[in-house]
Formats: structure tokens, C-alpha cells, sequence
């Protein structure tokens, strides 16, 4: 919990600062999934509607992130990876960053109802209290498992998307979410991996830590099993065609091979070459999800413009 | 007497400048949504809705029809 004390101002706080505590980076990945989620349902949407609810979706991703800054500014501070968030460098009061993620969240939740359909509104406002309540303040120091559950606040956004267009969740929102979903912990363990972190120093339980490499990369593994065959599901939904199946066969076998060849390798090997396999994991894993999401849209376009049938 | 310029004024130029920015952007996008709302699907019928009485011609398919929103 965040001492008010501890942070003392330093210097005058620009405009920069308070977007920071909006996690501008994750927005723009909210962005891109929100969109694709949008675009690729079956129901055609304004395009002035569609821009309202993509950007007020990634608004309330960040005022999530500002209140996920709020509530962990102590770690923060003890983490180098985190240590020049606006919170923790003294620039941004914490009161600030709790005042802002509470405006900002009722803000996009009224607008994008307003926008879209009170439906995409919910989910919207449940995304942003799973990720500030239940993983960042429950779950977050309580479980190794917590990359997994903080996954699924990540997981949300295409979701809402496609909500805001059809009015409700389908199969297809709900595999969408699980290419996240799934996603997720190889890409982020794989990263812990290699990167010397600071974890165990903030007390926050990280599987690396907690259970040790080795069943850091049974996990990556089993977790890549389930996410490919949560993205072969996908090929077989409505909003699926050539782009995306090809993308899924091909993507899927790489990315099983790279989690086959972290399985079988031992701490000292990757020490040895510095955690190659890690490291391209890590670069494959981004390359996947925005491959996979790309593909989705291509697949709408190539609807839109007739070159496909489909349910559009 | 009230001096105009102030020390504050300058020191938070930025921060106000992008407050207001990002009110008049708001403002915008409100407009933007009401004139797309109002100018698209259902018309007058779809606006005035059922305003003081149940109007059967309101539930026709002809009107009803529709993403909802």
C-alpha cells in the first residue's frame, strides 16, 4: 500500500507525467486488439463510433494502469525496471495517480456505453476492476500465478471490442481472448527468464522465483500447448480465413519448437550462451500475437472487399 | 492589484495547455457522437420513442431494426 509520505515531490509535474501513469505502451497494445476485435465482428459500425470506443476502451485500460501505479508504488520504487515511474521519481503525488485512474475509469466506462451499448460498458468496467482489485491488489503479491490472472486483464480488450459491435460475447470474443489469455505467461516467463529481476527484492511471488527455471519452463511449455490449440480453434470460428489460418499453422509451430527447445535446456546451458533461446522466445512471442491479430484484420478486409465469403 | 502573471502561470503552461486540449477534444468527440447518433438509423420515430404512450407502430419491424444503439 502506498504511503503518501514516502513519495516527496521533487519537481513540477508536466503534462507527460500524468500520461505516463496511463501506461501509454500497454494502451497502444489495447488499441490494436480493441480494433481488431471491433473490426473483425460480423456487424458493421460507424466509423466514428468505432474510433469512440476504441479510444475510450484504451483509456479505461489506462486509468487502470494509473491506479495499478497508485496501489504499487511501494514496489515500484524498490524495482529498477520501475523505479522512474511518476510515482516512484517523485514527480506525481500518489493521491494524484488515484484521483485520475478513478476519473478516467468512470469516464470511459459512461462513454463508451454512450458510444456503443451498455453491455461493451460492463466489461469494460469489470476489466478494469479485475486488473486493479483483483490482480493488483489481491493477487498480484499473493500467487506465482499472478502473470496468468493479470494476463486475463490483458485478455479482455478484443472482447470488448467486439462487444461494443455485436451487443454480446460469442465464441469468437471468447477465443480471442484466450489467444491473450494463453499468450501471455510463455511470453512474460520467457522474459524472466533472461532478465535479472528484482521480484524477489519487492516480495512480489514470481514463478521464476518462487518455483525456480525449471518449472518456469515445464509452464512455458504446457502453456504453449493450450495457446495453440486455442489458436487453431480460432481458424475453425466465423471470422477466421486464409490469413489467418496460414498465420495460426505456421506461427503455432514455431513458437511449440521455441518452447520445446526452453524445456530442454538447463539453467547452466543458457547461462553458457547467454540465454539465446530465451531471447528469441521472447522476440517470437511479440512477432506471434501481433501476427495473429494482423491476420484476423486482413481476413475482414479481405470479407470487406468480397475476395472471401464469410458471415460478414 | 491582482498580478496577471505569475511564476504558477508559466511553471504549468504545459499542463494547462494539455488539460484544455484534452477538454476541447471531448467536447468534439460528444459532438462528433451526437450528430452521428441523430443523423443515422430509425429517425424521428427512433428518437422520440415511446414518449408518452405506447405507440404500436413503434414495434414494427421497419423501426425496430438494428444494431440497438
Amino acid at each position: 500500500m502506498s504511503d503518501v509520505n514516502a513519495y516527496e515531490r521533487t519537481e513540477e509535474p508536466g503534462f507527460g507525467d500524468y500520461v505516463a501513469l496511463l501506461k501509454p505502451r500497454v494502451m497502444s497494445l489495447v488499441v490494436f486488439t480493441a480494433m481488431v476485435g471491433l473490426l473483425v465482428a460480423p456487424v458493421p459500425v460507424h466509423p466514428f463510433i468505432a474510433f469512440t470506443s476504441i479510444l475510450f476502451i484504451a483509456i479505461g485500460a489506462g486509468a487502470s494502469g494509473a491506479l495499478n501505479m497508485w496501489w504499487d508504488a511501494d514496489i515500484d520504487a524498490v524495482m529498477s525496471r520501475t523505479q522512474k515511474r511518476p510515482i516512484p521519481a517523485g514527480k506525481v503525488q500518489p493521491g494524484e495517480a488515484l484521483g485520475l485512474g478513478v476519473a478516467l475509469s468512470g469516464l470511459s466506462v459512461m462513454m463508451l456505453g454512450l458510444a456503443a451499448n451498455l453491455a461493451a460498458a460492463a466489461l469494460l468496467a469489470f476489466t478494469i476492476f479485475f486488473y486493479a482489485v483483483i490482480y493488483t491488489m489481491i493477487l498480484k503479491r499473493w500467487t506465482p500465478q499472478n502473470i496468468v490472472i493479470g494476463g486475463a486483464a490483458g485478455a479482455f480488450p478484443p472482447m470488448v471490442g467486439w462487444v461494443a459491435a455485436t451487443g454480446s460475447v460469442s465464441l469468437e470474443a471468447v477465443l480471442m481472448f484466450g489467444l491473450i489469455f494463453f499468450w501471455t505467461p510463455p511470453h512474460f516467463w520467457a522474459l524472466c527468464l533472461f532478465m535479472k529481476s528484482d521480484y524477489a527484492d519487492a516480495k512480489v511471488p514470481m514463478l521464476t522465483v518462487t518455483h525456480g527455471h525449471d518449472a518456469a519452463r515445464r509452464q512455458i511449455f504446457i502453456y504453449t500447448l493450450v495457446l495453440a490449440a486455442s489458436a487453431l480453434a480460432l481458424g475453425f470460428t466465423s471470422i477466421a480465413g486464409p490469413a489467418y489460418i496460414a498465420t495460426a499453422l505456421v506461427m503455432n509451430a514455431l513458437f511449440a519448437k521455441g518452447a520445446w527447445a526452453i524445456l530442454r535446456r538447463t539453467t547452466e546451458a543458457a547461462q553458457a550462451d547467454g540465454y539465446k533461446v530465451e531471447k528469441s522466445f521472447f522476440k517470437l512471442s511479440l512477432i506471434y500475437l501481433t501476427l495473429h491479430f494482423g491476420a484476423l484484420l486482413a481476413d475482414a478486409a479481405l470479407r470487406a472487399l468480397g475476395l472471401i465469403g464469410g458471415a460478414a | 492589484m491582482i498580478r496577471a502573471e505569475h511564476e504558477l502561470h508559466q511553471r504549468r503552461l504545459g499542463r494547462n495547455v494539455g488539460v484544455a486540449l484534452s477538454l476541447v477534444a471531448l467536447i468534439a468527440i460528444v459532438l462528433g457522437l451526437t450528430f452521428v447518433k441523430v443523423t443515422r438509423g430509425g429517425g424521428a420515430a427512433a428518437l422520440e420513442g415511446f414518449d408518452h404512450a405506447v405507440r404500436p407502430g413503434m414495434t414494427t419491424p421497419e423501426t425496430t431494426a438494428g444494431e440497438g444503439n
